[in-house]
């Protein structure tokens, strides 16, 4: 991992558009992420959080503008490389976005598998990131069997197996109750503290408030405003 | 590549009723391709010994200097798709014959004079051994001056080499039908499996799995359940043959018949596999437009 050097951004948006058909998600959006920065998009349901994060890993191509990663400009990037660029991400997603089929060890040993880890060191990784988000137990069960909260802890344990670069967070604590969301958080900051660009999209402004950092902040309806907050009082 | 048999395995294991349907179906194309290879192969080799045994036999005339007889030999084996010229001469004809007819032998010492004809015996080249062509050499062979007569016969080897044409045809059409078969069934099991894993697919995509680690299992599905359905058929086919030769043997009898040589058994098996790999091929090309 990179070790942490504040004030060189990792990810910058130049007047990004984003439109789904006729629907406009994104409209101009520009910012810089510094590398190692903690910080949080925010604004109501439907205002496009979840957009600009997939615009980030391509889940998504911007309409229009430029996104810059780690120096890989989005716009060029051929498709095969596109695998490169997404193993720089931990992504935890809104939906989990979880096998169905395959147990929770699976689940999280397919990413590492997918990466060309040696068998042995993935079966260690594994092991310790289920023990880190409390899931070893489960590590056999399916992911329909277990609760939402479960689901949630083993879609982290998933983003942070392959100590990536930046970690994309959507809603992480969004079915979890205070105490289970605290404990991702500072899981969260556990990772940025030994050196990850940590991105997390929330509507949940009581937790930004407790967390403190910038924030992105996306106005209603996704349309036309992207702005910088400064810091808030922890 | 371990690995990835691996993965293929756990899928095939975790469909196993689509995949072994798949595979018998498989094991039941190859069976029947095998069996038209089998008997192409012991029908040419009974046809090459037989056309082997081919000859135009060119009787001369009585009264030639030995001079014109020479002539005539070259002028023989001057003509295309003449191979080997032997002369036999009516006394060597008469000692054939001779031992031919062991029995009544003594009979042909009452003769005065040898009533055979001096013969030419001329064996096609390999290249030429076709009926039309040995029918042209025979008529032409037998306008010659100094020839009064050609025997060449073998009316129904003739109609046997046109009838194994026309299998061989059949057989060709219907293998290649049935190697298509087996890679759109096969081509057709890896598209239900790659539609119930689309999910997955797509996950394994945005956690950065390149599209040769998405891609390799399903591939190797299909090379293993060639492999498997090809297998299962050359083995169903050996066993057949066994049993059909032994059951020849019990009732005295032989069977003039060999199995497929290694190579072709060998071919069989990569084809079977070439096939399930199209097959896979087919279906990712279809179902996983990258992204
Ligand atoms: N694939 C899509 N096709 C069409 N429209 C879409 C698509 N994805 C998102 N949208 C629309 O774009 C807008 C932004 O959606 P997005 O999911 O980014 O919002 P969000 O801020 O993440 O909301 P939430 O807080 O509810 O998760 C919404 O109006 C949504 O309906
Ligand atoms: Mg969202």
């Amino acid at each position: 991992m990179a070790p942490a050097d504040s004030g060189d951004p990792i990810i910058r948006l130049f007047h990004v558009h984003k439109r789904y058909n006729a629907k406009k998600a994104l409209l101009d959006v520009s910012f810089e992420i510094s590398r190692n920065e903690f910080l949080f998009v925010s604004g109501p349901s439907g205002a496009g959080k979840t957009t600009l994060l997939k615009l980030l890993y391509l889940g998504e191509t911007a309409s229009e503008g430029q996104i810059i990663i780690d120096g890989l400009n989005l716009s060029r990037i051929p498709r095969r490389r596109v695998p490169f660029l997404r193993r720089k991400f931990g992504i935890i997603f809104q939906d989990y976005k979880l096998i169905p089929k395959k147990s929770v060890y699976d689940n999280v040993a397919i990413v590492l598998e997918a990466r060309g880890a040696p068998r042995k060191t993935i079966r260690k990784k594994v092991r310790s990131v289920l023990r880190t988000v409390g899931m070893e137990e489960k590590r056999r069960a399916l992911p329909p069997s277990l609760s939402g909260g479960e689901q949630q802890r083993v879609a982290v344990a998933r983003a942070i197996a392959g100590d990536p670069q930046i970690i994309l967070a959507d809603e992480p604590t969004g079915s979890l109750d205070a105490e289970s969301a605290s404990v991702i958080f500072d899981l969260l900051r556990e990772y940025h503290r030994r050196g990850a660009t940590v991105l997390v999209a929330t509507h949940d402004t009581a937790l930004i408030r407790r967390t403190g950092g910038r924030v992105i902040l996306l106005e209603d309806g996704g349309l036309d405003v992207a702005t910088t907050i400064p810091r808030l009082p922890a | 590549m371990i690995r990835v048999i691996h993965r293929a395995l756990k899928d095939m294991w975790a469909n196993r009723f689509l995949n072994t349907v798949t595979v018998v179906t498989v094991a039941l194309s190859i069976l029947i391709v095998g069996a038209f290879a089998l008997f192409f192969v012991n029908a040419s080799a009974l046809l090459s010994l037989w056309t082997k045994e081919i000859r135009i036999m060119a009787y001369l005339e009585a009264e030639m200097t030995p001079e014109a007889v020479d002539r005539l030999g070259l002028q023989m084996a001057g003509m295309p798709g003449v191979g080997d010229v032997r002369f036999v001469s009516k006394e060597q004809a008469m000692e054939r014959l001779r031992q031919g007819m062991s029995e009544g032998s003594a009979l042909l010492d009452t003769l005065e004079e040898n009533p055979l004809p001096d013969t030419y015996e001329v064996h096609m080249a390999e290249a030429f051994r076709n009926r039309d062509r040995f029918e042209l050499l025979a008529r032409r062979i037998g306008g010659l001056e100094g020839v009064s007569e050609v025997e060449y016969g073998k009316e129904w080897l003739s109609r046997f080499v046109r009838i194994i044409d026309l299998f061989r045809l059949t057989g060709l059409a219907m293998g290649g039908l049935f190697f298509l078969a087996a890679a759109f069934i096969v081509a057709n099991t890896v598209r239900l499996v790659l539609y119930s894993r689309r999910d997955e697919i797509e996950i394994l995509r945005l956690m950065g799995g390149s599209e040769g680690f998405i891609r390799g299992p399903f591939y190797m599905q299909g090379i293993l359940q060639g492999a498997l359905g090809g297998a299962a058929g050359m083995g169903m086919l050996f066993a057949g043959f066994r049993f059909v030769a032994d059951k020849v043997a019990e009732g005295g009898g032989f069977l003039p018949a060999r199995f497929l040589p290694d190579e072709m058994v060998l071919g069989i098996l990569m084809g079977s596999m070439a096939v399930g790999w199209i097959g896979s091929y087919i279906s990712l090309r279809q179902v996983l437009k990258a992204s």
